[in-house]
């Protein structure tokens, strides 16, 4: 333990130094105002509108918007405005849970993968190349249709597609970091495997996957709401922006609230969750620093 | 190279094969397999018959080689609505898929490289934050809601496009525009960060302090080097594009692999859906395999490892 106080050092200036590199700019703002905004009305959802997600009123089906109904109604006369509040729970789960689930698996994959290298590496990265050898919307659709409809079985689907993207980006810095000199040095120096895999190489792989993460929860989100869209995935009455469309497509000719506004808000939280991303990534990364 | 070419060769074999054997286990992935195929009104006694026809009461091995010796000889088994030969029909759907998917990727390309290079070229320039927006832009709008969008404006509204179908360079715009619009952002945005990266390197300033032209310290020597992970990223898409076929078909009527599996999948057409999953894997494979060379081609440091 002679080489506690190295260890200490860099953990009391941490803070410091994050807080001065964390400037918030103007997109970056726009971005976490954004996500608020829509995890804010997924979770009082049932205090902001009066209607339930599933109140279907036939007197008033395909209504234009109006002061009763924002957003109009559709076949059924259910509130839209509603249903959108009441999708973006279904979203936001979908997006936290997929992306913290399978970013942590790849994460962990690629670094076995890239630090060990050898046979490892090679059973590894043919398990990743099978499985990115389908497009990933491709596979998952065919995965959601085979394991059936609803809301478990499209996290479960998205997980069992998304890992490997995390696996092959981890284990390419990976091995990128491994020939760098300060990582010879540590392993010159006499460190352990594990502290030179924690200390050395984990650093350097946050801001990689923060980036990436950035990307897919937005990707994951809209790929639920294109299964959905496609008829799989999340089924009506339970309100997902990608089966609100479906049913708007039906209506596309007489009805263009349908169509538009659960686009509206998957693109408005989409662009929310990359736009935190990329702010994180102009923080998070020193060479494109202030 | 050469060494190097013919065992990446055989790694894209051994994927083929894994590949197959995927697509063999996805019959299993939700139990039993006979439900697959069937509609949901079959009663017992036809999904018996059924199971003893198709041999599904073998044992697993049996019917694994059985499904691999049929393969092999590009016997999948005839469409269970159509009763033709499933590899057949996805076949004749192909060049519809591929023609979309290369003017989309095409149009992707020569759009978004110029754009990611110019705008970190000229960092926070108005080019570089009006790049920027249109690719954040372009990223959040998911494709199918961008075709909705389309067709309302120019079939609906405009009335001057199509709204699906194939056959004149008009039907080509919506769905390529479609296809490319996600691409081109994720390009324009990879390609751009890369360029920071590299232009913030010593060797650059090296280049541009001997007084060598600025365009090309910029293409030859920056984007040279900042190609590594666009080329990855390229074969990649180039799958996800074929992917993206699925919905931009579906959406515009096109007569691709994409709305026919979508197709398949709703009729429980299990012969069909699992020759075009394959397919379509062997074929990003294949693209696959051609990154792998082009990036060892760029940075000569990988065939020796």
């Amino acid at each position: 333990m002679s080489n506690a106080a190295v260890t200490m050092a860099p953990a009391l200036t941490e803070p410091r130094r994050a807080r001065r590199r964390m400037p918030l700019n103007r997109s970056g703002a726009l971005g976490l105002i954004v996500v608020a905004l829509v995890v804010g009305v997924a979770v009082l959802a049932p205090l902001i509108t009066p209607y339930g997600p599933a109140d279907s009123d036939l007197v008033k089906t395909l209504q234009p918007p109006s002061r009763a109904h924002w957003m109009g109604t559709d076949q059924l006369g259910r509130d839209l405005f509603t249903r959108i509040l009441y999708g973006a729970r279904v979203s936001l789960t979908i997006g936290l849970v997929t992306v913290g689930v399978s970013g942590v698996l790849g994460l962990v994959v690629g670094l076995i993968s890239g630090y060990l290298g050898g046979l490892t590496d090679v059973v590894l990265m043919r398990l990743v190349d099978v499985q990115l050898s389908f497009p990933f919307i491709l596979l998952a659709l065919v995965v959601n249709a085979i394991l059936g409809i609803g809301l478990q079985n499209i996290i479960l689907t998205l997980i069992i597609t998304g890992w490997v993207v995390y696996a092959r980006l981890v284990r390419g810095e990976v091995l990128a970091l491994k020939t760098l000199d300060y990582v010879e040095a540590a392993r010159a120096l006499g460190a352990q495997q594990m502290r030179i895999v924690l200390r050395h190489l984990l650093p350097n792989l946050w801001t990689p996957v923060i980036i990436l993460s950035s990307l897919q929860v937005a990707q994951f989100i809209v790929a639920e709401a294109a299964i959905s869209f496609l008829g799989f995935g999340v089924q009506p009455p339970m309100a997902s922006w990608g089966n609100m469309l479906n049913e708007g497509k039906t209506y596309i000719y007489n009805a263009w609230w349908m169509t538009t506004f659960p686009g509206v808000a998957l693109v408005l939280t989409a662009l929310g969750v990359n736009l935190v991303g990329d702010w994180l990534r102009d923080t998070l990364d020193p060479r494109l620093g202030p | 190279m050469l060494q190097f070419v013919a065992r990446r060769l055989l790694e894209a074999l051994v994927v083929v094969f894994l590949a197959l054997t995927v697509v063999f286990a996805l019959q299993f992935l939700a139990g039993d397999p006979v439900k697959l195929f069937l509609p949901t009104d079959t009663t017992q006694k036809e999904i018996e018959e059924f199971r003893e026809r198709l041999g599904f009461n073998d044992p697993w091995l049996v019917q694994y080689v059985r499904f691999l010796r049929g393969a092999l000889r590009g016997d999948f088994g005839n469409s269970l609505r159509q009763h033709e030969p499933a590899l057949v029909l996805v076949l004749h759907r192909f060049p519809a898929t591929l023609s979309l998917s290369g003017v989309a990727m095409l149009l992707a390309l020569v759009i978004a490289i110029p754009v990611g290079v110019i705008s970190a070229a000229r960092r926070n320039s108005w080019f570089d934050h009006l790049g920027i927006g249109s690719t954040v832009l372009g990223q959040a709008i998911p494709g199918f809601w961008l075709g909705l969008m389309l067709i309302y404006v120019f079939s609906v509204w405009l009335r001057v496009l199509p709204t699906g179908g194939r056959g004149t360079w008009l039907h080509f715009i919506m769905p390529s525009v479609t296809l490319a619009a996600f691409v081109a952002a994720r390009f324009a945005r990879l390609t751009r960060s890369m360029m920071l990266d590299v232009l913030g390197q010593d060797y650059i300033r090296t280049a541009r302090a001997k007084g060598l032209a600025p365009p090309r310290v910029l293409y030859k020597h920056a984007l040279k080097n900042a190609s590594l992970p666009i080329v990855t990223l390229l074969a990649l898409q180039l799958g996800q594009l074929l992917g993206g076929a699925v919905i931009t078909e579906t959406i515009f009527a096109w007569p691709g692999v994409g709305r026919f599996l979508v197709q398949a999948l709703l009729n429980r057409d299990f012969p069909v859906v699992l020759v075009g999953v394959f397919l379509t894997a062997v074929l990003y494979s294949a693209l696959n395999l051609v990154a792998d060379m082009a990036y060892a081609w760029l940075n000569p440091r990988i065939r020796y490892e």
